[in-house]
């Protein structure tokens, strides 16, 4: 069976916040775009050729954008390459992402930003956005050249990894690139009261010996940046919220009229410091060999039911718009070795719809907010020119995700396309897959048995 | 809270490190919290045999022949080496000692390639300390068929430590429960505390923490509060005021206060320190009179604790020594033998 | 944790039969005779030291020694060993915990008299012996056993029996005393034992 770009997806429950729509029908894709979208598609009408996707029982969407994504490449292709994150990517759904610069040499100039575009389009599998460096090398002191970056098509940028450390240099940021309108990123991270945390600040991170991250380290310079947008009207965005105090400052930005966005990670939501004890959170009275689980290692890092609780609530309101995986994946190496040696990061892409799905089977968030977070909230942040991949309308590029929301599967690190085996789901039961994934009209990713579902017509 | 984080079912088992080969009993012992009352009580008992041996004229028995025991300290220690590895050799042991030289420590890496190396070299027991919690528990988790002893690891625990400590109360006092034990001084920055913390509360004592407000954990301070407190925890008092705290105390334990700890601001100044949590002949007035001064060692005389009294407790810190020795006989016997065990008082003969 | 009781698992319908062989006043004449052969053999209680091995053995070992203090006059020092940390038979056995050797005397140059409640393997005296010969080098070792029942895994006899009692190898012997138990007498254990 080859693909032919022109595919018939009958009878899938199309979830489009864009539009507005929750409802069962068809969609026609030829190529590469949606050509007929949200009616029921007599087939006997269609010109010969296409390929029929039975897609009953499941739910098409556009498909997902991540605005924060780490891929490695280049200087680092023993953890991850364009290569095989897209390939992590298209199986998690994701068929628009964006990667951060904290490469070697990071992405501070154009002719980093064009080597990831070469890389992307002969190795990537799904649409990449690169971002740029905020300061030249990521030193936090000069800025990088924003406005050539951009014309060679970063969309943000950001110093992930570190955050922008002076607060001088950040004002000059937000406005130079508010100019430019794009948003800056910031990894929120006070290194002076963070300094030697490798964990949440808490009741687990005692009882473990291990140094703690106070919230603090993150809402003061959270609060910072919230000042310095608000004077110099840039475009902020907040990147990977962890604490119930952040989720307050970014509300009272809003309703206050500053235009702050930000974004949540799916561990954020569901797992909590209690899981670096061992035993996948059911807290047990004594630690163990199963204890100082290095892949719960991840900045910002996982904190209490609160905090849990409170991001869940801010981004079923609206308060937080979109969800970004800060997929960082590592070798074993980086991870096998003693909790204060290991390094942060947790592998995302090919678990994040699973582990998100729990909050839609527990009531927390319906499955239309799910995917509008999902697509909709990253392209807002984006701007503009991306709403066409968060959509299912007519006349789109079909960039589409067909995912079950109902299937029960195990975690198995080895199945995974990304070299990155490192997170805490390992073995883990979820509910809810994706089945497959079309970028550009062309599928990019489908789970062997959906092969079922694909049949060749005329 | 359990409604908000939502349902991840798991689907492999956690692995019982005390299930290996067929072999029961203990295996590990990283922290005492998974030491049962009973168990810290066999090994007391036990200790009182180990001591007699180690008053023997000829101090060896065959008991662990043919075991090979291999001692790594990433942090220098030569007391606590040095009895780890007399323990051994009396127990007819081989023990080997590695050592990482310098201050520098180890990248974890090479941690795990050392362990990965004698585990295939046929080592019985590594004893591990090291400045990383924690890593005992990665040997733990990663070897197999090497019993792991952590001799210490960073702020996390030490639980032979504790053991000796209990041991030594029980061995002075006739008893180790229904005590008040208070245990002053960094307490943020001291595994001793935290196993003996632990270790007391199991046997049914009340433990007070005591120090300056800035070296006592955050969470410590609301430990009855939150749905995470275990059962054997509940004990545990918080107190910044060492005179209400050591009244009718039966133990005070001073701990070792770091200059360090001043210079990093923790306390103003080491004067004040001495003023309010220094242990005194003058206070021990307060407590019960036959009350034990003890201190994990080595000591800071005029510090943590007066110089007279440091003096006046010469013949029992030599004990502590003797019992440091004789509870990790104990714990390389009951790891090492490979008994089965089964109820002593079944009363069944040969 | 892990132990296997084998003989006693409810489901298999097995029940423990338990066939006393010597009662109260049994064992008291025995120890009674052993005292006297002792007496008899080492030409009186000069040199001789008594020396219990944990648990039940030194119980006796006491009871002989005021015994034979009854019969002669004169003190013999009665003494407790522990040979946990001697046995070589490390996989099978149960573990009892270890007690305290107490050894009141120089065994240099002296009659030892090891007591010990049931002879079986002799797994245990040899690891008594190993034990002994660390303290010193006593003139002669000698062997007091209370039972003796036989299926002999090493070349040790004992010197001085209270009963011979023919047991098969699976059968299992109870000796019980009032300093320990709260009473005196001897059972084996018939039941199903597979």
């Amino acid at each position: 069976m080859k693909p032919t770009g022109y595919f018939l997806i009958k009878s899938g429950h199309l979830i489009d916040p864009a539009q507005d729509w929750d409802f069962r029908s068809d969609i026609l894709i030829k190529d590469g775009d949606i050509t007929v979208s949200g009616c029921n598609i007599d087939e006997d009408s269609l010109e010969q050729g296409f390929t029929t996707i039975d897609a009953s029982g499941l739910v098409v969407s556009p498909g997902f954008i991540d605005i924060h994504a780490h891929l490695r490449e280049p200087g680092f292709e023993y953890k991850e390459t364009i290569a095989s994150g897209t390939k992590a990517a298209a199986k998690g759904g994701f068929t628009t992402i964006s990667c951060m610069p904290n490469t070697d040499p990071p992405i501070d100039n154009v002719s980093v930003v064009n080597f990831i575009h070469d890389r992307a389009r002969a190795d990537g599998v799904v649409r990449v956005l690169p971002i740029g460096c905020v300061t030249k090398g990521r030193l936090g002191k000069e800025l990088a050249d924003m406005e050539e970056m951009a014309s060679a098509g970063v969309v943000a940028f950001s110093d992930d990894g570190d955050p922008v450390y002076d607060p001088l240099v950040m004002q000059l940021a937000l406005s130079y690139s508010g100019d430019l309108q794009l948003p800056i990123s910031n990894h929120c991270q006070d290194h002076n009261l963070s300094r030697g945390g490798v964990m949440a600040e808490g009741r687990v991170a005692t009882r473990l010996g291990l140094p703690g991250i106070p919230a603090a380290a993150e809402e003061a310079m959270i609060a910072r940046d919230i000042a310095l947008a608000s004077v110099t009207g840039g475009r902020l965005h907040i990147a990977h919220l962890s604490t119930a105090g952040s989720v307050a400052l970014v509300h009272n930005a809003l309703e206050q009229g500053i235009p702050v966005t930000s974004e949540v990670c799916p561990h954020h939501l569901c797992i909590t410091d209690k899981w670096v004890f061992g035993n996948n959170g059911t807290y047990t009275e004594t630690a163990g060999p199963f204890s100082y689980d290095t892949s719960t290692k991840v900045y910002p890092p996982l904190r209490s039911d609160e905090d849990v609780e409170a991001l869940i609530q801010g981004l079923e309101k609206g308060i937080i718009p979109c969800i970004a995986t800060d997929h960082a994946p590592h070798d074993i190496a980086s991870k096998q070795v003693t909790y204060e040696d290991a390094s942060f990061g947790i592998s995302v892409f090919e678990t994040a719809l699973g582990s998100l799905m729990g909050l839609v089977h527990s009531g927390r968030l319906s499955l239309s907010a799910l995917v509008e977070r999902l697509t909709t909230g990253p392209a807002q942040v984006l701007g503009p020119k991306f709403h066409k991949f968060a959509t299912l309308a007519a006349n789109t590029p079909a960039d589409i995700v067909i995912f079950d929301p109902d299937n029960s599967w195990v975690v198995d690190v080895n199945e995974f396309e990304s070299k990155g085996k490192n997170t805490p789901l390992a073995g883990c039961t979820l509910k809810g897959q994706v089945l497959g994934t079309l970028v550009k009209g062309e599928i990019v990713f489908q789970k062997s048995d959906f092969l079922l579902r694909v049949e060749e017509i005329g | 809270m359990t409604s908000s984080v939502p349902n991840i079912r798991i689907s492999t088992e956690a692995s019982d490190h005390r299930d290996v080969e067929g072999k029961t009993g203990r295996f590990h012992v990283l922290d005492l919290d998974d030491f049962s009352a009973s168990e810290i009580f066999e090994i007391l008992d036990d200790t009182e045999g180990m001591k007699e041996v180690l008053a023997r004229d000829i101090k060896k028995v065959p008991t662990l022949r043919g075991r090979v025991v291999v001692t790594m300290f990433y942090e220098a220690s030569t007391r606590t080496r040095i009895s780890f590895e007399e323990a051994g050799k009396i127990l007819s042991a081989d023990v080997i000692n590695m050592s990482s030289s310098g201050s520098s420590v180890d990248k974890g890496e090479s941690l795990l390639n050392t362990g990965l190396t004698l585990q295939s070299m046929g080592v019985d027991a590594v004893v591990i300390r090291h400045p990383h919690a924690g890593a005992p528990n990665l040997l733990a988790r990663t070897l197999k068929g090497v019993s792991i002893i952590n001799a210490g690891d960073g702020l996390h625990a030490h639980p032979t430590q504790a053991l000796l400590d209990l041991f030594t109360v029980r061995e002075q006092l006739g008893k180790v429960a229904g005590l008040k034990v208070v245990i002053v001084g960094d307490i943020t920055h001291s595994r001793v505390a935290r196993s003996n913390m632990i270790g007391f509360c199991k046997l049914g004592n009340q433990v007070v923490l005591c120090g300056p407000p800035t070296l006592i954990p955050e969470d410590l301070k609301t430990l009855n509060s939150s749905e995470m407190d275990t059962s054997f925890l509940n004990q545990v008092q918080i107190s910044t005021d060492l005179d209400a705290a050591i009244k009718d105390a039966d133990v005070v334990m001073a701990l070792r206060i770091q200059s360090e700890r001043q210079t990093a601001g923790f306390v103003p100044s080491i004067r004040e320190y001495i003023r309010r949590w220094q242990v005194t002949g003058e206070r021990m007035k307060l407590a019960n009179s036959n009350c034990l001064v003890m201190h994990p060692g080595p000591m800071n005389e005029g510090i943590e604790i007066s110089t007279e009294l440091s003096h006046g407790d010469q013949s029992y810190i030599s004990t502590q020594v003797t019992n440091g020795v004789a509870v990790r006989m104990t714990l390389l016997y009951r790891l090492l033998s490979d008994h089965k065990f089964v109820d002593p008082d079944s009363g069944l003969s040969e | 944790m892990g132990l296997t009781k084998k003989f006693d698992r409810p489901d298999s319908g097995s029940h423990i039969d338990e066939h006393q062989v010597m009662n109260h006043e049994d064992i008291r004449r025995a120890l009674i005779r052993i005292s006297h052969e002792i007496l008899e053999k080492n030409k009186g209680s000069l040199q001789l030291v008594l020396v219990g091995i944990h648990t039940r053995g030194v119980h006796l070992a006491k009871r002989i020694a005021s015994s034979i203090s009854d019969i002669e006059g004169g003190d013999v020092p009665s003494a407790q060993l522990d040979i946990s940390l001697y046995r070589d038979d490390l996989r099978e056995r149960t573990r009892p915990p270890v007690k305290a050797t107490n050894l009141p005397v120089d065994v240099q140059d002296k009659r030892i008299v090891l007591v010990d409640d049931v002879l079986f393997t002799g797994r245990t005296i040899r690891a008594a012996m190993d034990a002994l010969l660390d303290f010193g080098r006593p003139e002669m070792i000698q062997l007091a056993t209370l039972l003796d029942r036989g299926h002999r895994e090493l070349p040790i006899r004992a010197d001085f029996v209270g009963k011979n009692l023919p047991t098969s190898r699976n059968e299992r012997v109870m000796v019980r005393l009032e300093e320990e138990d709260g009473y005196d007498e001897v059972c084996i254990l018939r039941g199903q034992v597979s």
